[in-house]
Parts: structure tokens; C-alpha cells; sequence
């Protein structure tokens, strides 16, 4: 049944991350019966086992709620869950699109952080109603009148009228959907315009192909019209339409300008569907899509291989079905002189990374093998022409290299001022770039810093963290590509070069780098047969070194009555380690030694 | 005769007292326990009843090369005790004229000049000691009492009965051991002229109170472990002897040749709890429980023996080595196990070192 735009309200909720996004978005559904208790889990729009260790939301999620308001008329209420993370600012900025207004929570222990700020202003960049609200009032440490004041003073929203609420215990939660239904504004569209219907997220569904969910700003689509892709021209006979419920696909007849809903036309892979690509129909075709898509690019790539060669094939399949859902992930056949073979991955930073990394164990049963992430670099050679590269493996030779050019970002760190000196020796560390910095309240500051991705990619967020004990938060766009002074690390093993443990770096951070490296990989490579070397190198020139001391003794000394099975089970369990670890000529080196290497901030 | 020759293994699961690094299947039994034993021990010998379904026909007609009393500790039961396992076992099978007949013994043994000479009469022409450490203060530790003058006394009694040659056990790595306590071991067991040493690494095996206690055991570690091992090797080989299996030396030709049996893929019968056989291509055991033993439970399958990789394995524990060219396409690895002294391959033969049979399962590991 066609909703009159007037009783529409297209909403998302944006918060700092653990703010209680998720828990207000299951009072919602509660409040509007649209799941029952009994159905009710905890926090059903994040359903990856992942997000609810994690706590984020990783991709977004729509629902669409009925809601009976004060006044006694009943209103569909589309709530669109964004990701809550940086790793995903493009996916969060087509959600916000797709929006008329925003709840802003604001934790009452907490106040105003990093990501409160930055959601604020993209919310504003999209002309977003904001709503706020203060959460967590049952917590001993509350204090919603410093909260409010300072969400008043920083980002200069009144929060006279804001509700304040636990979405834990569900206090005073009704007066959340009351606001939205005051202040945010109905949405706008011509029924009777082209169709211009913006993808905010799509998902892939066994049965169904791609489930594209839109908003749609003009015109209208029912099954049976022929839609295209705006930004890929592609062309799909739509099967279905409808509303997204809390739990199930609702079809309905038609979708209309100012609904949220989705549409299935047995499109193969979520690459068809890019988020921020604009639906229209071939007949009465838009002019001109809607503003704000991009091709997102993949911003730190590592190699991702199979601990046991033989589970190679399982790694693509497994790789291929997590694109299907996720465009952003990108894969391609690689091979590693020391790990056989596998797949050079492309991910939006590095909890995408995680994610998938842990997606792949976990839900497809898989032992990786990943190595060092790195971001994309812009090496200029002699001969004026220039290359990227994302693998260490394919550097150019140094000799070749005129100079060399590395993405950076600008970065906001939202602190505390007690920590100012700490953040700053940080970012110093990291070879950060210092822009200025503003007291945005008298106990907050912002500190901006231009910063190298690949100082971040790593374990800045945990650095930042530990450093400022919880209080600093942050927040970063890429900015663009700065020449630098860039070497390549090579690790050779017994004198053999493993291209895998390759890494690229600053020329400035080459030596203490070597020197930890060499002395982890000793700590964590056990004793072979032989005495190892373990070398560092620039180019051909050994920069660091330490040994692997030769194994002493591993010997059944006494087969017992002619007990041979014991020795033959020795043998057999000596194989089942073997394929734990990666082999390197005659070096075994376990899993863990490849994980050290990456931790660069653990000696403290 | 043509039949292929047999070796046999006689498990006397009967012990004084355990040793706290000793897992293997032994325990203190009244006499009634023992002498039901003994009762169960030939008769078993007599029928092959609990082995009967992996023993094949005309088992008894081949001749045994050699006869092994293992425990436990075989001299609990007494001379007389052994000497009617004998007689069983002679009622049963042909013995070669040359068979060998060890006997393991306890050198705190009450009265071995009688002893000895009882099990001399019998056949028995082996004996092996367990002298453990020459050093007093090692000894209690290892909850061994017989020391230096009860070696001494056993030896001259075996050599005085006329039994040929005596073999004497010596373990290294134990707690508070050193190069110098080692090479007073090593000296004494050699003034006793033996014909044979056996020195073996102690290893923690799980269950053990050694395994329980193994932090405040001062034990040596891997290195000087490992560094006891080449001194004993080094030693040994300059008084002149042999050192044809990982833990073993002797003089001249006097090996263990029942122990041999196992690395030489020799067919053998173990009989009593815990005990191994290995007859016609299949492995299979005696369940180490002397209650189950006494009632008749059978034996268990451990599947086939005897391929390639377990031939190798085994050959490679001992001074025969194995061709190099049982090793095809690891040539490379040859060469480097062989650049970094764990190898030799004189005339296209493989042999570890003593520093090879140190890590010798992780070189048997990467060679197969």
C-alpha cells in the first residue's frame, strides 16, 4: 500500500563507536512490535557473529518500521544502520545519503568523540535533520547536563529537547521515535520523474541473487520494469519488489520516490550492484544519476595464502563468495617464491582486512598464511614513467627509481588536552606532519596532523589507545600521494631471500625496523637442524643480523621391546606440525613469526 | 633349515621398586601374583592363545636366533622361575646353536653368584646391568640403591659363571649430572670390561613422578644434554668401541642382536603385558595389563609393519645406515645435512653422526 510521503521518515542513527547504536536500533524494533520478543536477539541488525564480538556494524542494514505516533496516525519509519567505522566512510556516506535525518546519540559518560564529531559533520554535509540524544543516563557516571552542554557548544545543536535515555533498560526510549517523527522531515520526489533510486547496500542472497535496498528519490519500479545501472549501464528485469522487515522480505506492488525498499532482478554479484550507483528505468531513463558515486578503491593490500597448499582452491571459492557480498574486497592470483600459491587481496584498511581475514577462518575453516600489509605506492623511475605497486615483490630495482611517492592522510585526533603530549609524540613517531590544533571545548581537543597511511594501516588505533588509556579517539581521509623517502626490507633465511616477510618502508625507520625484525623472527622461528642466519637487507646490503641456533637434541633414545609404533607415531605427528608451518628451503618457519614481524608496538 | 630365524621376547612385568623416571610396564606383586604368572607366561608360550590370531601356522618350527628376558626386572623371579620359562620355551622351539639369551638383572640382587650360575646352566649367555650412574648422588635421585661394589660383584659372578657377555646400562642427562660425573660413570663401567654399554638420554615420559618434578629436577638442558651425549660417543669410540645404534656401543662384534632384530626388520614375538611383536608384515601387542594378561585377553592389532619408510626409519638408527638412494629427489638435503656434520655418505651410504643421532628424528623426519 503507497504511504503518503508526509507519514515517511527516512532516519539512520550515527554515534561514536559503543555509544549504544545497536542497542537503540533493537528498543526501535521492539517499541514498533516489528520483532516480538521472542524473536528478539540481541542487536538483530548486526547478525555476523563478528560485528557482535567486535561490537561495530559492518554493513549496513535496512528496516522498516511501523510506528503509531502521539498524535494517531501511523508512520512508516526507515531506519538505515551505517557502518560504523572509518574503514567504511564511502558506504556510510551513501547511507547518509539516503537519508532526510539523522539520531545523533551522544554517550552521557562520555560526551562528544572523535567519530561523534566526524558522522556530525557528514551528516551535515548531506543536509541531515540531526536529532540528538543523550544514552546511557543509567550509568553511575552519567552526566547529561555536561553532555548536553557540550554537544550544545561544540557542535552547536540544542539539546534543550533531546531525549535522554538508556537503550539498555529502555527508559524513556518512546520519546526517541516521538522526535523523529517531529523533527525530521518527510521526504521530497516526484512520483511522476524518471526514476532515480540510490543503492545504499546490497547483499547477496542464494535464492535470490542480489537484494539491491534503495532509496528512491524520484519515480517508481515494480516488477516486471527493466532497470539499468547508471554507472555500469547494466541492464536487469526486476523480479521483485518490496520493504525490508526486521526479520523477513516484504514484496509489495510498487516502490515509490521518498520509500526505502529493495529490489531483486537476479543480478549474479554485489560488483553489479556498487553501492552509490543510481537505479533507474530503461524506459523514461534519468538524465543524470544522482551525485557522490565512486568506485571505492582498496587502500591497504596484503598477500593471502593458504597455510596447506593443497587448500588453494578452497581460499578462491571461499574469496569469491565474500565478494559476492562485498565489493570493496578485491582478490587476485599471486605467487610467493615462500608460499607457494595464493592472492594478492585489496581491502578499505585494515579492519576490513581483519575481517575478511577472520571471516575466511572461521566461516570457510581455513589456516592463512597473510603477509605484511602495505598501502599503494607511486614509485617514478628514470625513464619518466611511473608504476604502482602494492607488492613488495614486484619493487623496482633501486637503481631504476627517481623517487618515490606514498599516500597520506589528514588525520583528527580527538583527545583530552592531557594527552596532547603524548599524541603528538606519537604522531611524531609516526612520522606525522603537524597542522594545528583547536580546542573544539575546554576539555576537548582536535588535533590534526597530516600522517603517512602506512604509519596507520598497522596499529595506530591500539597505540593511540593504550597511550591516551581509552581517551583518544580518531579519524582519517586520505588526502593524497607525497614524495618520500622510500627503501625496500628484504629477510633472508639461511641466506635465502623470502619474498613473503618483504616490506617497504621509510629510508629514516629502515634501521631500528631491521634490528626488531631480526630479533623477532629469532624469538619466534624454534630451533632447526642447522644453524640459521637471519638477515636483513637494503638492496644487497645486510643491515641487521642474528642467529637461529642449531637444534641440539630430538631423539628417541630407546625403542622399548620392539615398540616401533611409538617412533612411528613420532614421525607422523613431526609431519602434522610440518604442515603448520610454511618451509623455506630446509627452514620451517611457524605461522606466529609472521605475525610478529607485523607488530611494530609491543615492546612496551 | 630354511626357515627364517625368530626372536623372542619375554616381559617379566615384576619390579623390587619403581624407578620415578621408569614408565615402562612393571609393578611390585606378592608371590601368589607372581607365581600365576609364571603359570600364564608358559602357557602362553605352550598354545599362543591370547596372540593366536595373528601368529602364523608353523610359528614354532622356525628356529629363534635369540631369547630376551626384559622387564620389569626378570631377576625378581628367581633363577628357578627363569630356568622353567626356558624349558618352556626349548619344549616349543628350536634354538639355534649360536641364539643368544639375554637376561636383564638388578645388580642388588641377594646372592648372584648363585644366580648367575643357575641361568648360565639354563643357556642364558648375555646379561644386562643396570649400573644407571656410577656417581652416589645421581643414583639416589633416580631411585637406583645397587651402586659401584654390586656392579662389581654381579659382573665378576656372570663372568665367573661363564656367561659371555655382560652389557651394563648407563643413563645420560639425568639430574645434577656434569662432564665430570659422566666420564667417573663411564670410567667405572668400563673397568668392569664389558662387552657391551648401553647409554641412553633420559626422557620425561609423561606420568612419571621424574615428569611431575621435572622443574625441580636441576636437569641438564637441551645443549648440555646434547653436549653429554658427544662426550659419551667421543669416549667410548676412544676405548675402542663400536657405536652401531643411537644409545649403544660394544666391542668388537658383541652387539645386542635381539635388539638388532627390531632395527633390521627381523620377525619377532613379544609375550607378556606390554609386549611388542612384530610377525609377517603385522604389528601387534600384548595390552600392558597384568590382570587382563592373567584372564586371557588377546592381543591388539597395530596394523602392518615393514614398508619402506619404516625400513628406513629403523636402519637409520644404527651403523648400517641406508643407501643413499633410498632417498630420491633429496639430494639437496643430503648435501647440507651432510655439510652440517648430521651425515655421512661414504660409499653412497647414509649414516648419521653422533650429532645426526642427537636430532635423529627430526633428519629421519626430513629424509622420508
Amino acid at each position: 500500500m503507497k504511504q503518503k510521503k508526509t507519514h515517511i521518515r527516512n532516519f539512520c542513527i550515527i554515534a561514536h563507536i559503543d555509544h549504544g547504536k545497536s542497542t537503540l536500533a533493537d528498543r526501535l524494533l521492539e517499541l514498533t512490535d516489528s520483532v516480538s520478543k521472542r524473536e528478539m536477539q540481541q542487536q538483530v541488525l548486526d547478525n555476523m557473529d563478528i560485528e557482535k564480538e567486535r561490537g561495530i556494524t559492518i554493513k549496513a542494514r535496512a528496516v522498516t518500521l511501523n510506528y503509531e505516533a502521539a498524535d494517531g496516525e501511523t508512520y512508516e519509519l526507515n531506519l538505515i544502520d551505517t557502518p560504523g567505522h572509518v574503514d567504511f566512510n564511502y558506504e556510510v556516506s551513501r547511507s547518509l545519503a539516503a537519508c532526510d535525518g539523522a539520531v545523533l546519540i551522544v554517550d552521557a559518560t562520555q560526551g562528544v568523540e572523535a567519530q561523534t564529531l566526524g558522522n556530525t559533520y557528514l551528516a551535515l554535509d548531506h543536509d541531515l535533520e540531526l536529532v540528538p540524544v543523550i544514552n546511557k543516563i543509567d550509568l553511575p557516571a552519567a552526566d547529561p547536563d555536561r553532555v548536553c552542554a557540550d554537544v550544545e557548544e561544540i557542535i552547536g545543536l540544542d539539546c534543550s529537547e533531546a531525549p535522554r535515555i538508556s537503550a539498555k533498560t529502555g527508559e524513556n526510549v518512546p520519546a526517541v521515535l516521538e522526535s523523529i517523527v517531529k523533527n525530521i522531515p518527510c521526504p521530497e520526489g516526484d512520483d511522476d520523474a524518471p526514476l532515480r533510486a540510490l543503492v545504499f547496500d546490497s547483499v547477496y542472497d542464494n535464492y535470490k541473487g542480489v537484494i539491491v535496498y534503495v532509496r528512491v528519490m524520484d519515480g517508481t519500479l515494480k516488477a516486471g520494469d527493466t532497470m539499468k545501472m547508471m554507472a555500469t549501464g547494466a541492464k536487469y528485469t526486476v523480479v521483485e519488489v518490496g520493504r525490508m522487515r526486521a526479520l523477513t522480505l516484504e514484496p509489495c506492488e510498487e516502490l515509490h520516490a521518498g520509500e526505502v525498499g529493495y529490489i531483486t532482478a537476479s543480478i549474479k554479484s554485489v560488483v553489479d550492484a556498487r553501492v552509490g550507483d543510481t537505479v533507474t528505468k530503461v524506459e523514461n531513463e534519468a538524465l543524470s544519476p544522482l551525485p557522490g558515486y565512486k568506485k571505492v578503491n582498496p587502500m591497504v593490500f596484503c598477500g593471502v595464502y593458504p597455510a596447506d597448499g593443497a587448500d588453494y582452491e578452497a581460499l578462491r571459492e571461499a574469496l569469491e563468495k565474500l565478494q559476492l557480498n562485498d565489493a570493496s574486497l578485491s582478490f587476485e592470483p599471486e605467487t610467493s617464491g615462500a608460499l607457494g600459491f595464493g592472492f594478492r587481496c585489496g581491502f578499505l584498511g585494515l579492519l576490513h582486512l581483519e575481517i575478511i581475514q577472520e571471516r575466511l577462518e572461521r566461516e570457510y575453516d581455513l589456516d592463512l598464511v597473510t603477509t605484511v600489509p602495505s598501502v599503494v605506492y607511486k614509485i617514478y623511475l628514470n625513464d619518466g614513467s611511473m608504476v604502482e605497486i602494492s607488492n613488495p615483490t614486484n619493487y623496482p630495482d633501486p637503481g631504476t627509481i627517481q623517487y618515490s611517492e606514498e599516500p597520506v592522510t589528514d588525520a583528527h585526533i580527538y583527545s583530552p588536552p592531557e594527552y596532547v603530549g603524548v599524541i603528538m609524540d606519537l604522531c611524531q613517531e609516526r612520522r606525522g606532519t603537524f597542522k594545528n590544533m583547536d580546542y573544539i571545548s575546554k576539555d576537548r581537543v582536535d588535533i590534526h596532523y597530516i600522517l603517512p597511511l602506512n604509519e596507520i594501516i598497522y596499529d595506530f588505533f591500539d597505540a593511540l589507545k593504550s597511550r591516551t588509556r581509552g581517551y583518544g579517539s580518531f579519524d582519517y581521509e586520505l588526502k593524497g600521494y607525497e614524495r618520500s623517502n622510500l627503501v625496500k626490507l628484504d629477510v633472508l633465511l639461511n641466506g635465502d631471500l623470502i619474498d613473503a616477510l618483504s616490506f617497504i618502508i621509510h629510508a629514516d625507520k629502515a634501521y631500528p625496523r631491521a634490528r626488531k625484525i631480526a630479533e623477532k623472527l629469532k624469538d619466534n622461528i624454534p630451533r632447526q637442524m642447522f644453524e640459521i642466519p637471519v638477515q636483513i637487507a637494503i638492496g644487497g646490503k645486510v643491515i641487521a643480523r642474528e642467529t637461529i641456533k642449531a637444534m641440539r637434541k630430538d631423539v628417541l633414545a630407546k625403542c622399548y621391546g620392539g615398540d616401533i609404533t611409538r617412533k612411528k607415531k613420532l614421525l607422523e605427528k613431526q609431519k602434522e606440525g610440518k604442515k603448520r608451518m610454511r618451509r623455506f628451503g630446509t627452514v620451517e618457519v611457524p605461522q606466529e613469526a609472521f605475525m610478529a614481524v607485523l607488530k611494530l608496538d609491543d615492546d612496551k | 633349515m630354511t626357515s627364517k630365524p625368530l626372536s623372542l621376547y619375554l616381559h617379566i612385568p615384576f619390579c623390587a621398586s619403581k624407578c620415578p623416571y621408569c614408565d615402562f610396564y612393571s609393578g611390585r606383586y606378592p608371590a601368589e601374583t607372581r607365581a600365576a604368572y609364571l603359570a600364564a607366561l608358559t602357557e602362553e608360550i605352550r598354545t599362543f592363545r591370547r596372540a593366536a590370531a595373528f601368529v602364523p601356522e608353523g610359528l614354532s618350527d622356525r628356529p629363534l636366533s635369540s631369547v630376551y628376558f626384559g622387564g620389569g626386572t626378570p631377576s625378581v623371579l628367581g633363577a628357578a622361575a627363569l630356568t622353567s620359562v626356558l624349558t618352556a620355551v626349548r619344549a616349543r622351539f628350536s634354538l639355534l646353536p649360536d641364539a643368544e639369551i639375554t637376561m636383564e638383572a638388578n645388580p642388588s640382587l641377594p646372592e648372584p653368584e648363585a644366580f648367575f650360575a643357575a641361568l648360565a646352566k639354563a643357556g642364558v649367555n648375555r646379561v644386562s646391568l643396570g649400573l644407571q650412574s656410577a656417581v652416589e648422588q645421581e643414583r639416589r635421585k633416580l631411585g637406583r640403591r645397587a651402586g659401584k661394589p654390586q656392579i662389581t660383584r654381579c659382573v665378576a659372578a656372570a663372568k665367573a659363571a661363564g656367561i659371555r657377555d655382560v652389557s651394563l646400562d648407563v643413563m645420560l642427562g639425568v639430574p645434577s649430572q656434569t662432564r665430570e660425573s659422566l666420564l667417573e660413570t663411564l670410567d667405572f663401567a668400563l673397568s668392569q670390561q664389558p662387552t657391551h654399554l648401553s647409554c641412553y638420554l633420559l626422557s620425561l615420559e609423561p606420568g612419571t613422578p621424574f615428569d611431575k618434578m621435572r622443574d625441580r629436577l636441576d636437569l641438564p638442558d637441551e645443549d648440555a644434554a646434547a653436549d653429554l651425549y658427544l662426550l659419551t660417543c667421543g669416549m667410548l669410540k676412544a676405548r675402542g668401541m663400536r657405536h652401531y645404534e643411537v644409545s649403544n656401543f660394544c666391542f668388537g662384534d658383541r652387539i645386542g642382536r635381539h635388539n638388532m632384530t627390531y632395527w633390521t626388520d627381523g620377525d619377532y614375538l613379544g609375550l607378556g603385558p606390554g609386549a611388542h611383536s612384530y610377525l609377517a608384515g603385522r604389528r601387534f601387542y600384548q595390552p600392558p595389563d597384568l590382570d587382563g594378561f592373567l584372564n586371557g585377553v588377546p592381543v591388539c592389532d597395530e596394523g602392518p609393519g615393514g614398508d619402506a619408510e619404516e625400513r628406513l626409519m629403523l636402519r637409520l638408527r644404527t651403523d648400517l645406515g641406508a643407501p643413499a638412494s633410498a632417498f630420491p629427489g633429496r639430494e639437496a638435503l643430503l648435501k647440507e645435512l651432510e655439510r652440517n656434520g648430521l651425515i655421512t655418505t661414504d660409499g653412497g651410504t647414509v649414516r648419521l653422526t653422533d650429532r645426526g643421532f642427537l636430532v635423529s628424528n627430526r633428519v629421519i623426519g626430513e629424509l622420508l
